[in-house]
């Protein structure tokens, strides 16, 4: 009845609570939200909170800064998907190659996955304020206005900012995935007198096609749930709401402004962007 | 694109494009200048953290980026401590991520043990649940978990309510099965013949065979809890229980409004936050190693 072992169930009970608790019971909380007026009370008072269907997402979906919001991680997930994919690419396979300093090499890219963005943010804040590093190096060319209050620029930023701190991440899982690459198909390639660019496009990239299915799954995942980034690096999504993400305003509208109902739609709205968009780049990545 | 290919047997030493990428090759050099110039990017930001934290007067020029022993100080280290106490601080992250890595450690290992040896009801359920818990992203669930634990349980400002939602590390579970998995079938076979229970098997042969695992997973579980902004932030407007992430980050968003010179402090903060993980990473980085993450893609 409980299976062969059943003392397993006794090993994978406080995981079942827990993934029950701060997983499965949640997920419903958020769905149930989206369709009432949901609003905080303080704990044990019974409050009523009436249906209001689809109220809600009408409400998110013809807000101008819900539109913003997503269309700004649009331009973040076009710009960092790709440049996500190709860098650690590129980076993974010199790394795979038999070259001196290979850990100091290692070390050094994982070190921005590893350390947390606050502290990241700091210094890139340093770097790209008006009167920072890169404006002096930049001298005449520096835009105006600056890199982070420039509404054409501040999303560029942000993306260009998590790719870099993303980068070691995707490196090792493109690192793994050529381990199974066969060697064989790099001597049949050179045997055909394919150059070594030519045996990158035509051995590695196909080689590791699922790890770049995973990576773009992933880095759109972790994109689709900025944060961090537009709260600190451009004070709270300015200039204009331009670098605003969902879950900026889902914490704003949710939290601040006291409408979880109308935070768990945009959460909603954003699960189904996101699942919608993973299935288009699988049918892409996945063809031929 | 045809080049000649060499005899069979020659050694190549260098040639325009060589025809075998030689696995064993010292380095070509195009990709030593690319793997040079990623370096350097990636580590420039962390070393103008530690020279914009130790300058007394803030020099973005160039020149600037090198230490200059005439604009030396420590005392942003001392000006960071006063506005957000670095000993408070630290401590709560301390206590944040000591208490999810024994959750991880303790229920994380027996439910990775299960699933990988033991035959029990519900076990593919369980396996696929884990499996989906790593694709749905945290974020989405911050509302409902923040009505939760703040508003039903009453945990706002507690390390309780800080430390529920990561208690167990989904990630750390499927390591510890993918390891616990890679034992030799005959070990327990052994071990059950002799009379061990379960628990005695897995923490007598397991768990002693499988200690690259856990020193990986305890190191990924670490940077976790220690590096989180979004939920302590949400949960903790007590500034003596905020972790160290959100205390930082709270100073980054007050004072970037009247920026006179609020750069030395903030980077003193940001290297006292970024150094235990280096330090633990470049100690035990070669644990870290890509199979690990490799055995999650393969699956």
């Amino acid at each position: 009845m409980f299976g062969r072992q059943p003392v397993g169930l006794a090993f994978v009970s406080p995981y079942v609570v827990f993934l029950v608790m701060i997983f499965a019971y949640p997920l419903g909380l958020a769905v149930w939200m989206s369709f009432h007026d949901y609003f905080f009370a303080a704990p044990g008072v019974a409050v009523d909170r009436p249906f209001v269907g689809f109220d809600n997402y009408t409400a998110v979906l013809g807000d101008p800064a819900v539109r913003r919001a997503f269309l700004n991680i649009l331009i973040f997930l076009v710009i960092n998907v790709p440049l996500t994919v190709v860098l650690s690419l590129i980076l993974a396979s010199a790394l795979n190659a038999a070259i001196p300093f290979r850990t100091f090499f290692r070390v050094s890219f994982y070190v921005p996955y590893l350390t947390a963005s606050v502290a990241v943010v700091g210094v890139w804040l340093f770097l790209f304020n008006s009167d920072g590093l890169v404006n002096k190096v930049l001298g005449p060319l520096a835009p105006e206005p600056s890199w982070l209050v420039n509404t054409g620029l501040a999303m560029p930023v942000v993306a260009i900012y998590v790719t870099w701190k993303q980068l070691g991440f995707f490196i090792l899982l493109y690192l793994a995935a050529l381990q199974n690459v066969p060697k064989e198909l790099y001597e049949a390639a050179a045997v055909d007198g394919a150059s070594r660019s030519r045996a990158f496009r035509s051995v590695t990239v196909p080689g590791v096609r699922p790890a770049t299915t995973l990576v773009v799954l992933l880095a759109t995942i972790t994109g689709a749930n900025l944060f961090t980034e537009p709260y600190l690096l451009t004070g709270g999504g300015g200039p204009n709401g331009t670098s605003t993400s969902p879950v900026l305003l889902m914490y704003q509208r949710g939290i601040e402004q006291g409408e979880p109902g109308v935070a768990a739609a945009i959460g909603m709205v954003l699960v189904i962007g996101v699942l919608a968009v993973s299935l288009v780049n699988r049918r892409l990545l996945e063809r031929d | 694109m045809a080049t000649t290919l060499p005899p069979v047997g020659q050694v190549t030493v260098i040639s325009a494009a060589p025809p075998v990428p030689d696995q064993r090759r010292r380095g070509h050099p195009l990709r030593l200048v690319a793997l040079t110039l990623g370096a350097l990017m990636f580590l420039f930001p962390f070393y103008y953290m530690l020279i914009g934290s130790l300058q007394d007067e803030p020099d973005t020029t160039p020149a600037g980026a090198l230490p200059n022993p005439g604009n030396l100080t420590a005392a942003n280290y001392s000006d960071i401590d006063d506005r957000i106490n670095l000993g408070r601080t630290i401590l709560n992250s301390g206590i944040f991520t000591g208490g999810v890595l024994l959750g991880t450690v303790v229920f994380g290992v027996l439910a990775g043990y299960a699933l990988a040896r033991l035959h029990f009801r519900g076990r593919g359920l369980l396996f696929g649940f884990m499996l989906l818990v790593q694709v749905i992203p945290f974020q989405l669930m911050t509302i409902p978990l923040y009505v939760l634990i703040v508003r039903n349980y009453g945990l706002a400002d507690s390390y309780l309510g800080m430390i529920l939602p990561f208690a167990i590390n989904s990630t750390a579970v499927f390591i510890f099965r993918q390891y616990f998995l890679q034992l030799p079938k005959e070990l327990f076979e052994a071990a059950h013949v002799d009379g061990a229970g379960e628990l005695t098997i897995l923490l007598r042969i397991a768990l002693p065979l499988v200690r690259p695992a856990l020193l990986t997973a305890v190191l990924l579980t670490f940077i976790g809890p220690w590096n989180e902004f979004l939920w302590p932030f949400l949960i903790t407007k007590d500034q003596d229980m905020q972790p160290l992430a959100v205390a930082l980050a709270n100073y980054i968003s007050n004072v970037a409004a009247r920026a006179t010179n609020p750069y030395g402090a903030l980077l003193a903060g940001a290297c006292v936050l970024v150094a235990p993980v280096v330090v633990l990473f470049v100690a035990f980085q070669r644990h870290f190693v890509s199979t690990d993450i490799g055995s999650g893609v393969k699956g």
